[in-house]
């Protein structure tokens, strides 16, 4: 089993839950992160005064997948994510030990999905 | 004769004034501050009102308005609002009662030490704080009040015009704002760190609720129900309209896009211009002003308060000190007695020694304002300590202060 | 490839982000979380009630790095977040399987950074 971790854009975030309805992806955890990379930060306009810094408003995506299903996932989000500029985020894969669903106490694959 | 229509619109105009410190200037400020510090901002302008009704009452009222010491201020015979009652003051107001005047000025006595908190937002001890607002208000407030307003005043006898509190209000405030900006220093961190601000959905309600309120500041000032007050009222919104499209523009053009804050920002300039002119001013005059208004406050919060680096954290000297100057100096270029026969021709019209009634107006009051208040902060420095601690103000005032926070993260 | 989690004192944030960007770590994701460990919660007044409890506004920082830029992120996280009082935060370190970039889908170290 695996976790995805994708920190995408926000306005990008709808796509790429589409593409992972499509594949057959519902598991998701969604949080509203701040964020930077290459990309050196938002530049935004206080009375007539430029402010660059801070860091820029992302998503955050969690998907816990059994390992058949990682391809598919980082496709999916490459998918909807990509636009090719500088700013469309990262993926990160972690190794998940056990995932157990609470309601039935099920673990492992079964839990997951 | 107490006249009812003119008691009924004093009453209610005396309603939203008071409507404008809270919450129209509380969210204003509240939305410009930081996330950790909004009540504690919210709260200065709370306070203001609380402190200020009381101080007005007992002895603010008579130092202002009460019978004259030399020119310069009341004496105490008013005190505890003594021989203030319901039959009208000719002096003042003729046609509502005296008690009705006295309550619509304490509004403005209010407002006015609550528009100095933006300088020193962010990082004022709440204690020194609040002696600091008792001073000011009792100190500066009271005597230049009496010059411009009270009978005998010696600014009101050389024929100074002040329609509804440009030079009492916003000079006298703004420039204090100045000084407090320069004494206390700047928040940590300032031009390192971006210092957003925390909401300004906050910040447009508050500019949208000053503005609705300041109908009542600059219509009600004619303390009748009369075609001055309807002439004031325009003038107000109009200026405030020119003054909100220019800084647009001005943004829009030399910056990069046209924004919503610039909007708010350039409304209360304009609105805050237009104020000693108001009531004495054509509806052309007003657009002129509020232009002159948005360009000079511009220059002075995006130009100079950048050039100099001093941290007037929302910008009271830059709007309120600037925009008070810029429109009781634009009083007498364009005052118009056909507008006010009460009032005086102004330069365009023919009169050019208004403009320099004006500008001693406008000097004594910022010479005054700035080194009173300056003794002020050095005192209560010295005496009570005017910043929170480095660490408290890193955790931000409202934990530190309050033990309270504004938002939650979940729930 | 490692994943950094820290959770730290959301007024250290601004410290802990200049001292990354002095070692030279520029991409991170933070968010508001709430959490508590040993320091037992915030007393807040409440209409004269004082209220001890919940959780505490904490700030979660997540830094994908390479094996060699281990040691100094969470150096620097140290030097900046440490005040000595209880509260000051924690720092988890977890295996990255893989790094993908959205935009260009390059993988591994490349990817990082």
């Amino acid at each position: 089993m695996k976790l995805i971790i994708a920190i995408v854009q926000p306005h990008k975030l709808e796509d790429v839950l589409q593409e992972l309805e499509k594949a057959e992806i519902h598991l998701k955890t969604v949080t509203n992160v701040l964020g930077c990379g290459r990309q050196k930060g938002r530049t935004e306009v206080y009375r007539g005064r430029k402010e660059t810094g801070g860091l820029l408003k992302k998503v955050r995506l969690e998907i816990a997948v059994n390992d058949q299903f990682v391809k598919p996932a980082i496709e999916a989000i490459i998918r909807g994510a990509k636009t090719g500029n500088i700013g469309d985020g990262k993926i990160f894969i972690q190794n998940l030990d056990e995932c157990i669903r609470i309601r039935t106490e099920e673990k492992g694959h079964e839990a997951i999905g | 004769m107490i006249n009812s229509g003119d008691t009924a619109w004093v009453l209610i105009s005396t309603a939203l004034v008071m409507l404008m410190t809270i919450p129209g200037l509380a969210f204003f400020y509240g939305g410009l501050v930081r996330r950790k510090n909004v009540l504690s901002t919210i709260m200065q302008s709370f306070f203001v009102l609380c402190l200020i009704s009381i101080q007005w009452i007992l002895w603010g009222y008579s130092l202002s308005f009460g019978p004259d010491i030399g020119h310069f201020i009341g004496n105490l015979s008013w005190a505890g609002l003594r021989n203030v009652g319901l039959a009208p003051n000719p002096d003042y107001a003729a046609t509502i009662p005296h008690q009705l005047f006295m309550v619509y000025q304490m509004m403005f006595a209010v407002i006015t030490p609550g528009l100095i908190t933006g300088a020193f937002a962010e990082r004022i001890k709440f204690s020194t704080y609040i002696v600091f607002t008792l001073l000011w208000a009792t100190l500066i407030y009271d005597p230049v009040c009496h010059w411009v307003w009270g009978t005998g005043g010696w600014l009101k006898n050389l024929g100074v015009m002040d329609f509804a509190g440009g030079i009492v209000v916003h000079i006298t405030s703004g420039v204090s704002a100045l000084v407090c900006a320069l004494v206390i220093g700047k928040r940590r961190g300032y031009g390192r760190e971006p210092m957003s601000p925390h909401n300004l959905t906050l910040t447009v309600l508050g500019a949208g609720l000053l503005w609705f309120g300041w109908f009542g500041f600059n219509a009600g000032s004619a303390l009748s129900a009369n075609g001055v007050a309807v002439s004031a009222f325009i003038a107000t919104n109009t200026a405030a309209a020119a003054a909100a499209l220019t800084w647009m523009f001005i943004e829009w053009k030399l910056v990069s896009k046209p924004t919503m804050l610039g909007g708010a920002t350039g409304a209360v300039a304009g609105l805050a211009t237009i104020t000693p002119a108001s009531g004495f001013v054509s509806p052309f005059a007003a657009i002129i002003i509020g232009i002159m208004a948005a360009v000079i406050c511009y220059i002075a919060v995006a130009v100079i308060k950048l050039k100099f680096t001093y941290d007037d954290s929302l910008d009271a000297f830059g709007v309120h000190g600037v925009g008070g100057t810029i429109g009781a100096f634009a009083t007498g270029l364009f005052a118009q007695k056909l507008i006010n026969p009460a009032g005086a021709n102004g330069l365009f019209f023919g009169n050019p020694s208004q403009l320099m009634v004006q500008s001693i107006g406008i000097a004594a009051t910022v010479i005054y304002s700035v080194s009173v208040t300056f003794v002020i902060l050095k005192v209560l420095d010295l005496v009570m300590g005017l910043r929170v601690s480095d660490e408290e103000e890193v955790i931000g005032l409202d934990i530190t202060q309050h033990e309270e926070s504004a938002y939650t993260l979940l729930d | 490839m490692k994943l950094i989690t820290a959770i730290i004192q959301p007024h250290k944030l601004e410290d802990v982000l200049q001292e990354l960007d002095k070692n030279e770590i520029h991409l991170r994701t933070v968010s508001d979380v709430i959490g508590c460990g040993r320091q037992k919660g915030r007393t807040e007044v409440y209409r004269g009630r004082k209220e001890t409890g919940g959780c505490l506004k904490k700030v979660r920082l997540e830094i994908a790095v390479n094996e060699d830029f281990v040691q100094p992120t969470i150096k620097a996280i140290m030097a900046a977040a440490k005040t000595g009082n209880i509260g000051d935060g924690k720092i988890f370190i977890t295996d990255l399987v893989e790094c993908i970039r959205i935009r260009t889908g390059e993988k591994g170290q490349e990817a990082i950074g």
